[in-house]
């Protein structure tokens, strides 16, 4: 049982989450400069002491913009992702308990959602809605919730049909015990999973769609935003690209591992 | 075969419908007024007014709904609201750069993955399978977003051998195209190893090795072939992908493509522009899943005859 916890994934997975967690909490006041602040003097100020990730074209150290960035871009994933699993898990466990039309509308209404390209559909909504953090949650919400819908339905259709269910059920046990005793720690070790995957998604959806000019307003520090306004000065400063891919692929990359990790750690048939 | 090309257009018709009502009803639906975004808070009632007039908005939904249908099944997108051009002609004319960036995209990832999947699946668990199956992993979990950068960093501004940004010739095409096409060729790669496995355990295949085929060859008639449906499915969605992931790879390389055109439309609130890019998009989607099924039955007689 214990050694399952151990596996290479899950270790690695979530030591560069909590990693990523910390420097999100606590990097901001470790490094107090301000990510604001324009200093002219400064303006592409190379790598060194005072600015171990140099400084942009306005003179803004960048590593308090990534540390900055971090506390938003994660905040902001974070929140996307738990508000599309509650109202995915919602929607999708009300259509599997109840059942008949409102399942079938559901389902159809899931189908069409998937079938059109998510980004496409966070992009216009994002238009409509006008830059801005708040925009962008909502429309990473509204492309957010259909998978894990799907899911949970798929999940308790598929439990409801176990022998200790179908026992609990004959035994009397009304809807909500049912729910809770025992469809919900059996649906939780996938949502689990899925939701990790998921995180790292939206961290590359937010990304792109503040690259994308959709996101947070500049000058607000996102790792979006900072790759946006690199770009320009690709020739020059060449750090002010690489800080943010290697914070976004980093941030992927552990928490696409703590994912895998999870996986094994909670397939008990594995 | 033709039968079943006919039943597959035709059931191109609803979901043409269904995705053109999802596109008409993110922009007219959403909370926002399109109007007052473009003229400004501060705008004469007037101004307002007249604008919402001549762009149809002040009539009910339901007959605008109308309209889009039967102005859209006339190949009326509109006029776009800043140059006053039909929708229709800019989005052609920047259509051919995206997909001129999608099919070298595809070649790239199915020169790829085709190498790196029948590689590994010659000696399972080898450590050239490993070697493989490695890049493979690494090359899905880089997003577009950090290995486009990266690449521009390594192969424009240290090495020189490649432009930077923007479309000519085949050398602008090279840093693009890869970074678009390596996260599919490591789905595809994957995919290919799994089913290449799964064939050669396969009867058919004990029976051509032992009548004295080599290998390879046993490998490219007989397991290939077999192998192939799987791979065309994830194929033909990954396709799909190649057309909206697009839209960040324009962006990063300055790629004068749809994405880069729709972006311009949603700066400048030009909305009939960016309904016309949001439906060009979803109906390449749509054809690109045409067909992939289309493939998937010339391949597999089961798929046109069940």
């Amino acid at each position: 049982m214990k050694r399952r916890w151990r596996n290479p994934s899950l270790v690695a997975g979530a030591t560069i989450v909590c990693a990523l967690a910390a420097a999100a909490a606590f990097g901001p006041l470790a490094a107090p400069k301000d990510p604001l602040a324009i200093n002219l003097d400064l303006v592409f100020a190379p790598i060194g002491w005072a600015h171990p990730l140099g400084c942009d074209e306005l003179g803004r150290d960048v590593l308090a913009r990534l540390l900055w960035g971090a506390r938003i871009s994660l905040s902001i994933s974070a929140a996307v992702v738990a508000v599309s699993v509650v109202v995915g898990s919602i929607i999708g466990g009300t259509a599997a308990l109840l059942g008949g039309a409102l399942d079938e509308l559901t389902m159809r209404l899931i189908d069409v959602l998937l079938a059109f390209p998510g980004i496409l559909f966070a992009l216009a909504l994002a238009a409509i809605l006008g830059p801005g953090l708040l925009d962008l949650a909502i429309a990473l919400c509204a492309i957010g919730w259909t998978g894990y819908a799907r899911l949970v339905r798929g999940e308790i259709l598929s439990l409801r049909e176990r022998d200790y269910v179908v026992a609990a059920r004959a035994l009397g046990s009304r809807t909500g015990r049912l729910l809770w005793r025992h469809l919900l720690p059996a649906l939780a070790g996938p949502l689990i999973v899925r939701t990790t995957f998921g995180v790292a998604a939206i961290i590359v959806a937010e990304a792109a769609l503040s690259f994308l000019g959709l996101g947070a307003r500049l000058p607000t520090p996102t790792w979006g935003n900072m790759l946006d306004e690199g770009r320009a000065f690709l020739l020059t400063a060449p750090n002010l690209t690489a800080a943010p891919v290697v914070a976004i692929g980093l941030s992927v990359l552990g928490f696409n591992l703590l994912g895998d990790g999870l996986n094994r750690a909670l397939d008990w048939r594995g | 075969m033709g039968s079943y090309v006919a039943r597959r257009i035709l059931a191109l018709v609803p979901v043409a419908l269904g995705v053109a009502t999802l596109t008409f009803a993110v922009i007219h639906l959403t909370p926002g007024d399109p109007v007052i975004a473009m003229l400004g808070e501060n705008a004469a009632p007037t101004d307002i007014e007249g604008l919402r007039h001549a762009l149809g908005l002040a009539q009910p939904l339901l007959r605008q709904y109308l309209t889009f249908l039967t102005r859209l099944a006339r190949g009326d997108l509109g006029r776009s609201i800043v140059s006053g051009a039909p929708v229709a002609k800019l989005v052609l004319e920047r259509l051919p750069a995206t997909l001129e960036l999608a099919a070298a995209a595809l070649c790239v990832a199915i020169l790829i993955a085709f190498s790196l999947g029948f590689l590994a699946s010659l000696r399972p668990g080898s450590g050239l399978d490993l070697g493989a199956m490695g890049l493979a992993v690494l090359g899905i979990s880089v997003p577009h977003l950090c290995l486009g950068p990266l690449l521009m960093i390594a192969f424009s501004l240290r090495l020189g051998w490649l432009p930077l940004s923007g479309r000519g010739g085949l050398q602008h095409l090279v840093l693009p195209a890869v970074t678009l096409g390596v996260g599919m060729a490591a789905i595809v790669a994957r995919i290919l190893r799994q089913s290449l496995l799964e064939a050669q355990a396969q009867d058919y295949m004990r029976t051509a090795l032992s009548k004295g085929l080599s290998r390879h060859v046993a490998l490219v008639r007989h397991a290939a072939r077999n192998a192939a449906t799987p791979v065309i499915t994830v194929l033909g969605l990954e396709t799909g992908a190649l057309l909206t992931g697009s839209i960040v790879i324009e962006q990063i390389f300055s790629w004068p493509g749809l994405g880069r055109l729709m972006l311009q439309a949603i700066g400048s609130r030009d909305y009939p522009l960016v309904e016309g890019c949001v439906l060009a998009f979803s109906f390449s989607y749509v054809l690109v899943n045409l067909v992939t099924d289309l493939l998937y039955a010339a391949m597999d007689p089961r798929v046109r005859l069940g």
